[in-house]
């Protein structure tokens, strides 16, 4: 089912967490709200859920189309799973997953057997089999998580919505249940948004990605258009480590100490602040100067206790610099601390005031 | 185990001892005694005079005074407290710790001046004490005087009991329900009332208990008139002021027993209750 | 929904309802009657007013109970702390039938404890007749009301000092010690400051109880005019001789502690989680 968000804004007392906000969901996929906390992410799933309203006349839902702003969480149809499961502690797992059928009225109530059978197909697709009659204290985080969504799927929901549900878990905990998570929604196919702070998990999980940052939308797109295709400095910054540089434009050029780089798309912005992000692995390490862009740095550390090879160094202008490379890169290049070595550029981006190139 | 922990909390033995000897001499003079007291007195006579005491026709009409009024008085005060709980658990709004202290003005009031209270407004010479007159109704030196009293003085119980509780327990659960198409009452029934029910019972028994042992208050209110308007304590005062010792006893001790189910239940209901304020998140496993 | 209105938003049902019956509820059983209090002693002159509160057996009164509830509750403190102590700290048999016990005071009807300390203390009850033979009277003198009001207060400050103990961290005592601490300096200058707010709050709910204190003190106190009788069964007398205006005036006096009482402990309870909370 497509969902879409129009012109949602939601103040809480004096606080902003939602400023104008559109949004449209694509039947069948699987979106995720990524941004830091209190970038609204949660806030605007909450309100697509129902559990919230936008601020009086700014903003409305649509379901298929249909307005649904006004109406009761309880007839939206929607899944809704929350960080910390919200499990009924008084129910066992099999209660729990059945709620949503059994709450129905009686005219749309299904019969026991279907409840039991439906609750039983859960239970085998969440691997809980024998825990049916267990509690939810009885059980780890990771179980609790599938229990939750379970009962989520069981109304067989439009939408489902998950807020930040892997946050309380073990970092191995969460790995796995991220994969399942997408293996599920590719074999059940129901329109999902996920919030996370986590950005591995937006870009490892999700069709298309929504960047969010105090209660903006920066950028919207699949995971290797907004990583590789950053649309703003806070995008760039937040997805990924990054190295940073200050400098200024000048004469066509952008000039960031001695690294000074062609700026064609510049003309008359002479003086203007600008800002130079290129990622750790942009960056090639060489004994002299190569001919590209670059800049003179002496080596200060060597980390190569990791997936990749981390070598820290200081530029002749005093600012830190970050390049990663692989191992096989780094034997190769015969660096080590102390040395002084000259470190290229092979992409960036450039921010500059109020412009992104 | 660490048996350094266990030096640096170490008292010396003599202290300990002697502490412990002081908490129970403390103990076994001003709580232990006076309960003991009661059971001997009452049996003094034997068990005959004991059970003549209860079953004698006005201690059997107190007896029925005194359930009558907690039965009005519980059920009230259940609701009450459940709905004040539920308001101030579940929403945010201005003034909920004024609402919060007012509900509990009835434990800083004087059980005395609690029966005041409602001799100014339904006695005699009280606000609505003519109007009454002329209705031929009477509450004050009347059964429902004593209600009204016993109401006011257990007013609090369940309520504080359960407001903790459900601020604690917290909005989620709730929240869960509604978006999986709960009603309101379904709401409450099947995720609310589960999740309070050792608290919800242990408030009530305090509430019961409270209501049947109530004396200031009900004799402020009651008029003493033997066999119509004397709950179990006030019939114990009157058997006492009377030096008919043994009897008051006996009526006393029934009250006694009643006490000491009270505590039972609190012991029994300490542990779910703590369970109840359990709080999830600290039994994450490395285990999917 | 207004933003700095009376009331958050929210989807969950049952607000106004609830609210609204409680509210109703409240006013028509606690906040009606007790203005009735205020109200009444507004109608009487204030000649007549002062003349009742000032009076010298109701003066007497009030250093009765005034006196008699401080001194139990500052027994209950001392004595409080040990038990509450004893209970956390050590073990021994029948250690839980004990902590049981400790709520006694407050489970038993007011009545009930009131003939059963009389019965106790008089000079031919089981404590009394040994005080009788070193000449010391209990019943129906002051020392008998200063008696029902420490059993009465008994539980407050075990049960307000209880949790906190318990909650005392180990670390603080063991670093204490290995710097050399001995155990009264330990206990002393790290333990008991910990417990100092506890102390209070427990001191101040057993002094306010023992204020309004009826049943368990008018049996053992024998209600002598200007020696033994409290505050509030003056209410009672004056009730009894139909005097409104007195009885109201008394109680008005007595609910003024009794407020200012309560907004003390609430303080105090509000000042000691923020203590709590920053530690």
């Amino acid at each position: 089912m497509a969902i879409e968000a129009r012109n949602i804004s939601k103040t809480f007392g004096r606080f902003t967490a939602l400023r104008d906000v559109s949004l449209e969901v694509k039947e069948g996929e699987l979106l995720a709200l990524l941004g830091p906390s209190g970038s609204g992410k949660t806030t605007l799933l909450r309100i697509i859920a129902g559990l919230e309203r936008p601020d009086p006349g700014a903003g409305t839902v649509l379901f298929e189309g249909q307005d649904v702003t006004n109406q009761r969480t309880g007839e939206r149809r929607v899944g809704f799973v929350f960080q910390h499961y919200a499990l009924f502690r008084n129910m066992t797992v099999f209660e729990n997953i059945a709620f949503g059928l059994e709450v129905r009225p009686r005219s749309q109530r299904p019969s026991k057997k279907y409840i039991r059978d439906r609750v039983r197909e859960l239970i085998a697709l969440i691997h809980l089999e024998g825990m049916a009659d267990r509690y939810s204290s009885q059980l780890s985080g990771g179980q609790r998580q599938r229990v939750a969504l379970a009962r989520a799927l069981a109304i067989e929901p439009k939408v489902l919505l998950l807020d930040e549900p892997f946050g309380a878990l073990d970092a191995k905990v969460r790995q796995g249940l991220r994969r399942w998570l997408r293996r599920l929604h590719d074999e059940v196919h129901v329109t999902s948004l996920l919030v996370t702070h986590d950005q591995d998990e937006a870009l490892e999980v999700a069709d298309r990605v929504v960047v969010m940052n105090q209660g903006r939308i920066e950028q919207v797109g699949a995971p290797e258009e907004v990583f590789h295709h950053p649309a703003s400095e806070f995008v760039m910054d937040f997805m990924g480590s990054v190295n940073l540089f200050h400098g200024r434009i000048d004469s066509g050029k952008a000039v960031f100490g001695q690294l000074v780089l062609d700026h064609p798309n510049s003309a008359g912005a002479d003086g203007q602040a600008a800002r130079l992000f290129v990622r750790p692995y942009d960056l090639d390490i060489h004994p002299q100067h190569n001919g590209r862009p670059g800049l003179r740095a002496r080596v200060e550390r060597v980390q190569s206790a990791g997936p990749q090879v981390r070598v820290e160094l200081v530029a002749e202008t005093g600012e830190a610099v970050t390049v990663e490379m692989s191992h096989v890169q780094y034997r190769d290049s015969s660096v080590g601390p102390g040395d002084s070595v000259y470190v290229s550029l092979r992409d960036a981006r450039i921010f500059m005031e109020d412009y992104t190139i | 185990m660490r048996p350094r922990t266990d030096a640096a909390r170490h008292d010396p033995a003599l202290l300990r001892y002697g502490l412990i000897f002081v908490a129970l001499l403390f103990l076994g003079l001003f709580v232990v005694l006076p309960l003991i007291a009661v059971f001997a007195q009452a049996l003094e006579k034997g068990w005959g005079a004991y059970w003549a005491a209860i079953t004698e026709p006005d201690a059997l009409s107190s007896i029925r005074l005194t359930l009558l009024a907690a039965g009005i008085a519980v059920p009230l005060n259940l609701v009450f407290g459940l709905a004040a709980a539920w308001a101030i658990a579940e929403f945010q709004f201005r003034g909920k710790n004024v609402l919060i202290t007012l509900i509990d003005l009835p434990f800083a009031v004087s059980p005395v001046i609690a029966g005041l209270i409602y001799v100014l407004m339904f006695g005699a010479q009280g606000w609505f004490g003519p109007w009454l007159n002329q209705h031929d109704i009477k509450i004050i030196f009347a059964v429902p005087g004593i209600v009204l009293a016993t109401v006011f003085v257990t007013f609090p119980f369940v309520a504080r009991e359960l407001i903790p509780l459900m601020q604690a327990q917290g909005t989620e659960e709730e929240e869960a329900a509604l978006v999986l198409g709960a009603s309101g009452w379904q709401l409450f029934w099947r995720v609310t009332l589960p999740n309070i029910k050792w608290s919800l019972l242990y408030g009530v028994i305090l509430c019961a208990a409270r209501a049947m042992g109530e004396f200031g208050a009900v004799s402020v209110v009651s008029g003493h008139i033997r066999g119509e308007t004397n709950t179990m304590p006030l019939h114990v005062e009157i058997l006492y002021n009377e030096y008919n010792f043994a009897a008051a006893f006996a009526v006393a001790s029934l009250l006694a027993l009643l006490a000491l189910v009270t505590l039972g239940a609190k012991r029994l209901l300490e542990w779910k209750m703590r369970q109840d304020y359990a709080d999830f998140t600290a039994t994450e496993g490395a285990e999917g | 929904m207004a933003k700095h209105g009376f009331k958050r938003a929210s989807i969950l049902p049952g607000f106004w309802p609830t609210f609204g019956y409680s509210v109703l509820y409240l006013s028509l059983i606690v906040l009606v009657p007790l203005s009735a209090v205020f109200l009444k002693t507004a109608t009487a002159s204030w000649a007549h007013f002062w003349r009742t509160i000032s009076s010298p057996g109701v003066v007497a009164s009030y250093k009765l109970s005034f006196g008699a509830s401080l001194a139990a509750a500052a027994v209950n403190v001392v004595f409080g702390l040990v038990v509450a102590w004893v209970l956390v700290r050590y073990r021994f048999p029948g250690k839980r039938l004990v902590d049981a016990l400790v709520d006694l005071p407050f489970a038993l009807p007011t009545a009930v404890a009131g003939i059963a300390l009389t019965s106790l203390y008089t000079e031919h009850g089981w404590i009394g007749r040994w005080l009788a033979v070193v000449g010391i009277r209990v019943a129906f003198t002051r020392l008998g009301v200063f008696v029902a009001l420490v059993f009465i207060g008994l539980p407050f400050v075990v049960r307000s000092v209880q949790p906190v103990l318990e909650d005392v961290d180990p670390q603080m005592e063991e670093a204490a010690a290995s710097l050399g601490a001995s155990r009264w300096v330990t206990f002393s200058r790290v333990v008991f400051p910990l417990l100092r707010p506890a102390l209070l709050t427990g001191f101040a709910m057993a002094f306010a109880r023992a204020l309004g204190e009826y049943g368990s003190v008018i049996f053992i106190s024998g209600n002598m005019p200007m020696r033994t009788e409290i505050t509030p069964l003056l209410i009672v007398t004056r009730l009894e001789q139909y005097d409104y205006a007195g009885a109201t005036a008394i109680a008005l006096v007595m609910l003024v502690a009794s407020f200012a009482l309560l907004l003390g402990i609430n303080l105090l309870q509000w000042r000691s989680r923020r203590y709590a909370e920053a530690a």
